[in-house]
């Protein structure tokens, strides 16, 4: 059975979360992987659902969604990935005043060593710009050149930086 | 040597090694019974449970429900954890409940009966527990801060049905654990 991606953007409203799941639900299929968030106060999810229906049958039941015109629905089938691979997790954390540029230029430098960032969330209030991200490193990683160089980044855009290993402890 | 300060392993048996039940086992999902700590089941699930802990690597407690027994005990020993400041080494409890809870810090735990998520749980970094030692029945009374402290209220959760996936500081404070391949 395959895996379907559908992601739904546009105007918040209550309710579209329930039409939404009501549909896929209605269309037996089985919401595996979820997110969802308001971007600048617009509705942003993404969806990963598996079971017995192929993306067109899954746009016409979502149909209704998009009928005015304030959200935009997509749908299309995805491969099973594999989990993620070894590695450790770090916090990479930023804030400053909001100019181009700082997503690509740090994301640039955890790039260059390979890591991965796993979640991402950035926030404009006022000129102040907030990037939180997971990043998984490489077991090899040089963490302090790493770190050195996200200094260096950060201080010719003029944002404060800091990675800090995210531990998590068995009870 | 067992690292034993609070005297509360004192006469257990020999513990076997139980299988860990995992989530969406519904005895995990249940609150447990009170025990009596005197009775023989008890002392010997004490034992169990001191036991399975030792064989996890990385384990740091484990809770009856954990073992498949709906019931109120549950042991701890954070002795060799990196995070911890104040232990009280290797110890069992019957019928825990905390007393008092202050400075509430935010951190990620993970759980053997939830093997594929961690969660980001906001939990007391200072606490005051009270239970009873198994066998004896003799009262316990338990003042503790950091990770003893949050093992603790990991451990007394399971006992009362809940599990860190109940506690999440927010939407998206539940992660995937990394799959090590």
């Amino acid at each position: 059975m395959p895996l379907l991606a559908v992601t739904v953007l546009g105007h918040d409203r209550p309710g579209i979360i329930a039409e939404t799941t009501g549909a896929l639900a209605g269309l037996g299929l089985n919401i595996e992987d979820s997110t969802m968030t308001l971007l600048r106060g617009h509705f942003a999810m993404m969806l990963i659902t598996g079971g017995p229906a192929d993306a067109a049958t899954v746009e016409e039941a979502l149909a209704g969604l998009t009928s005015d015109g304030s959200l935009s629905v997509s749908v299309r089938e995805v491969p099973a990935e594999r989990g993620t691979p070894a590695g450790s997790t770090y916090l990479l954390s930023v804030h400053g005043g909001d100019r181009p540029g700082i997503v690509s230029t740090l994301a640039g430098e955890v790039a260059k060593v390979g890591g991965n960032i796993t979640d991402l969330t950035t926030r404009l209030a006022g000129d102040l710009y907030v990037l939180s991200a997971e990043v998984d490193l490489p077991e090899a990683t040089d963490v302090p050149a790493l770190t050195s160089a996200l200094r260096a980044a950060a201080g010719g855009l003029g944002v404060e930086v800091s990675l800090l290993p995210l531990e998590s402890d068995d009870l | 040597m067992t690292n034993d300060p609070l005297g509360t392993l004192a006469g257990l048996p020999e513990g076997r090694v139980l299988p860990v039940v995992t989530a969406p086992d519904p005895v995990l999902a249940r609150a447990g019974s009170e025990v009596d700590p005197a009775d023989p089941a008890i002392v010997q699930l004490a034992a169990d449970l001191v036991a399975t802990m030792r064989v996890s690597p990385g384990c740091v407690g484990l809770a009856a429900p954990q073992v498949g027994v709906s019931v109120k005990v549950f042991c701890v020993d954070v002795a060799q954890h990196p995070k911890t400041r104040t232990q009280h080494g290797t110890f069992v409890l019957c019928n825990a409940v905390v007393e008092s809870a202050t400075r509430n810090e935010k951190a990620r735990e993970g759980c053997m009966s939830v093997p594929d998520f961690t969660g980001d749980v906001k939990r007391a970094t200072r606490i005051v527990v009270r239970g009873q030692a198994p066998g004896t029945g003799a009262e316990v009374r338990i003042e503790t801060d950091a990770f003893e402290a949050r093992a603790l209220q990991h451990e007394i959760d399971h006992c009362d049905g809940l599990l860190f996936l109940d506690r999440a500081a927010g939407a998206h404070a539940i992660h995937p654990r990394k799959t090590y391949l």
